[in-house]
């Protein structure tokens, strides 16, 4: 797991599984389906994703499939990465 | 072809009766939702009828039939008296959509206790003010949430058991107990509580303007109207597979995700699963749905995702369509008459009206928009906002209400009789919204009349979002108010002042909605913090929130006479 697929996941687990919850998760956890993440919370995620990596990422791509895990959340940050450093 | 005459032959005549005669109920005799959703199935023929397919999101599958149902309940309802619940209490459910839900919703009916359903992504501090006022004697619920409950329970001295429904080996605490449905001695037979049409049935916590929510008092006879509407409205038939997207923390997961479908013995799905296009569209079609009761919100969200996902479906099972929970648009409407060949009927009703009470019933026409017109044996009306009178005029807007006594319509709010009878104005019962009705007959919903935010078909009470606010750091004063939102029609903004020596930055921003998320729910957290140096008050120091909403909405402010100048 790189650095930026562990600060998101670390995250997640600190900010939205709650205290005595045991479930794992890994790159590939369902959080929307999985009901870990919801599409009212995923407004504070990508917040802190833009705030964390200086990017700014677009509503419509802040989609429930495009937060659905961690990888794909990673993979999302990524790009947005690159579209700011070749603005 | 749907199970309805023509709409002006079934008002003319119409009389609850009808549900009385085909429910097999006398008046003045006993009623329990419990059985009358299992037992009197079976004793219908209809034992070996699936009542429920369920599902997870890791796709691990149930099935229960009525017969099931009907002894799991029974199960339920002998391990509640065990420990010592008394009926009038009242028990939570507290728990995604797992069985234990849905049949535990049963049991607690059966032995006369009342079943007090709350969101599971509920925070400690929504959870305690819902659990304190109704003072509930007992929670069922999962190892996931258990430990929010463990953080109030010192605050909660009526709250005698605690029960977990799938401990396992976890741990438990002193008043916590483990339940295990599927693991449980079944009880074939077991005397239901003989309640009556007004024994209380399930209390629904809901949000106003001001103060706390408020717990809406339902009782058994209800089930008159669910049934009846959701046969009507929602056009149940035997064979049909009815899909309705409702979390049962909320009313509509309660009156036609439970009690509605499963008093017309019709087999019904549960996906407990957040959301997803490709999973929600692949279920419909797995399990051939034929019905689907949905929300504006779930709809758009699926609009967003586009055609392309719902195509790679068959989903040509599906025959009757229903949105609830805020104005369906008219875009919605004509999306999903060209992507599945029928339209979304919208229903209109409340946490307080038990039943749907406005909506498109099947086979009338259909004007996309409108919320449609008052069910039979509903008389709906809009009122002057200033004299409480019938506006009598097309296209003129007023006050929703209805002419009180349908049968599931809300008997008090739980120790709030004052605030019960603040909603009642001239023989007439207010909805809290605004709306205009046309020449044909048909309402047009305009907007709510107070400052509650109904945010993805739920009602967010500002007042209790602001009173969590003061609890996070820094902040001094605070307004909640509604903004529109594509997707969820309205969201949480919040307008906040700050305490000397606190500055603003996107730390203390993301700090704040998170605070709000984990201490309220998901729902009531802001999207949209924004600071300012004061906020717009009245003379005698009242935050007018009016001015903050309708900059949101890009709307005339009105009158500002009683509004300090800054």
């Amino acid at each position: 797991m790189d650095e930026l697929t562990t600060v998101v996941r670390n995250y997640i687990m600190r900010e939205y599984l709650e205290e005595g919850d045991d479930r794992e998760i890994t790159e590939t956890t369902l959080l929307i389906s999985g009901g870990i993440v919801d599409s009212f919370s995923m407004v504070s995620l990508k917040r802190f994703l833009e705030k964390k990596y200086s990017i700014r990422i677009p509503d419509a791509d802040a989609t429930p499939e495009a937060f659905d895990t961690v990888q794909r959340i990673a993979e999302l940050v990524r790009r947005f990465q690159t579209v700011a450093s070749s603005a | 072809m749907s199970n309805l005459p023509a709409y002006q032959e079934l008002t003319a005549n119409f009389d609850w009766s009808i549900t009385e005669r085909e429910l097999g109920y006398k008046p003045g005799g006993p009623i329990n939702i419990g059985a009358m959703c299992s037992d009197r199935l079976c004793d219908l023929g209809l034992a070996n009828k699936v009542a429920l397919l369920w599902e997870d999101y890791q796709g691990n599958a149930k099935r229960f039939t009525y017969d099931d149902i009907r002894v799991l309940s029974n199960t339920i309802a002998r391990f509640l008296c065990d420990l010592g619940i008394q009926p009038g209490e009242r028990v939570c459910l507290f728990m995604d959509r797992v069985p234990e839900l849905y049949i535990g919703f049963l049991g607690i009916l059966k032995t006369g206790a009342v079943a007090q359903p709350l969101f599971s992504a509920f925070g400690e501090e929504s959870l305690l003010v819902r659990l304190g006022d109704a003072e509930t004697s007992a929670i069922i619920t999962q190892k996931k949430h258990v430990h929010k409950v463990r953080k109030i329970r010192s605050q909660l001295p009526k709250l005698r058991h605690i029960v977990v429904v799938d401990a396992g080996r976890a741990p438990l605490q002193e008043c916590e107990t483990s339940f295990q449905m599927d693991k449980a001695p079944r009880v074939e037979q077991s005397p239901v509580h003989p309640t009556t049409a007004e024994s209380p049935s399930v209390l629904h916590y809901t949000s106003g303007t001001t103060g706390q929510p408020k717990g809406a008092q339902h009782v058994h006879y209800s089930l008159i109207s669910q049934y009846l509407t959701a046969k009507w409205a929602l056009d149940l038939r035997p064979d049909d597979i009815y899909w309705c997207n409702a979390d049962p923390g909320w009313v509509t997961g309660t009156s036609y995700g439970i009690i509605g479908p499963w008093s017309n013995g019709i087999t019904q799905v549960v996906l407990d699963s957040g959301f997803n296009a490709e999973r929600w569209y692949g279920f419909m079609e797995k399990y051939r749905v034929t019905v689907w009761y949905s929300a504006p919100t779930a709809i758009r969200l699926l609009m967003k995702e586009g055609r392309e996902v719902a195509q790679r479906h068959d989903l040509s099972s599906l025959r009757h369509l229903a949105s609830v929970g805020e104005p369906l648009n008219p875009e919605a409407v004509i999306w999903s008459q060209q992507l599945f060949k029928r339209p979304f009927h919208d229903t209109f009703w409340q946490t307080e009206t038990g039943c749907i009470v406005i909506t498109n019933l099947p086979g009338m026409p259909i004007k996309p928009g409108s919320m449609g017109k008052p069910f039979p044996g509903i008389t709906a009306t809009v009122l002057d906002p200033k004299t409480y009178e019938p506006l009598n005029q097309p296209g003129v807007a007023g006050l929703i209400a209805l002419r009180p006594g349908w049968p599931s319509q809300v008997r008090t709010y739980w120790n709030n009789e004052t605030g019960f009878k603040a909603k009642f104005r001239n023989g007439w019962y207010l909805c809290g919204d605004r709306a205009s009705i046309d020449s044909d007959g048909y309402f047009w919903f305009m907007g709510r009349d107070d400052d509650v935010i109904n945010t993805g078909g739920h009602l967010v009470g500002p007042f209790e979002i602001e009173s969590a606010l003061l609890g996070c750091p820094g902040v001094a004063e605070s307004a909640a108010v509604a903004k529109p939102d594509p997707v969820n029609m309205e969201v949480v903004k919040a307008y906040v002042t700050l305490k000397p020596g606190f500055e603003r930055s996107d730390d203390l921003e993301l700090e704040i909605m998170n605070h709000i998320r984990k201490r309220l729910s998901p729902l009531a957290m802001p999207q949209e913090i924004e600071f300012v140096d004061s906020l717009p008050k009245t003379r005698s120091g009242k935050i007018v929130r009016r001015i903050l909403r309708c900059k949101e909405f890009n709307e005339p402010v009105g009158d500002l006479s009683t509004v300090m100048d800054d």
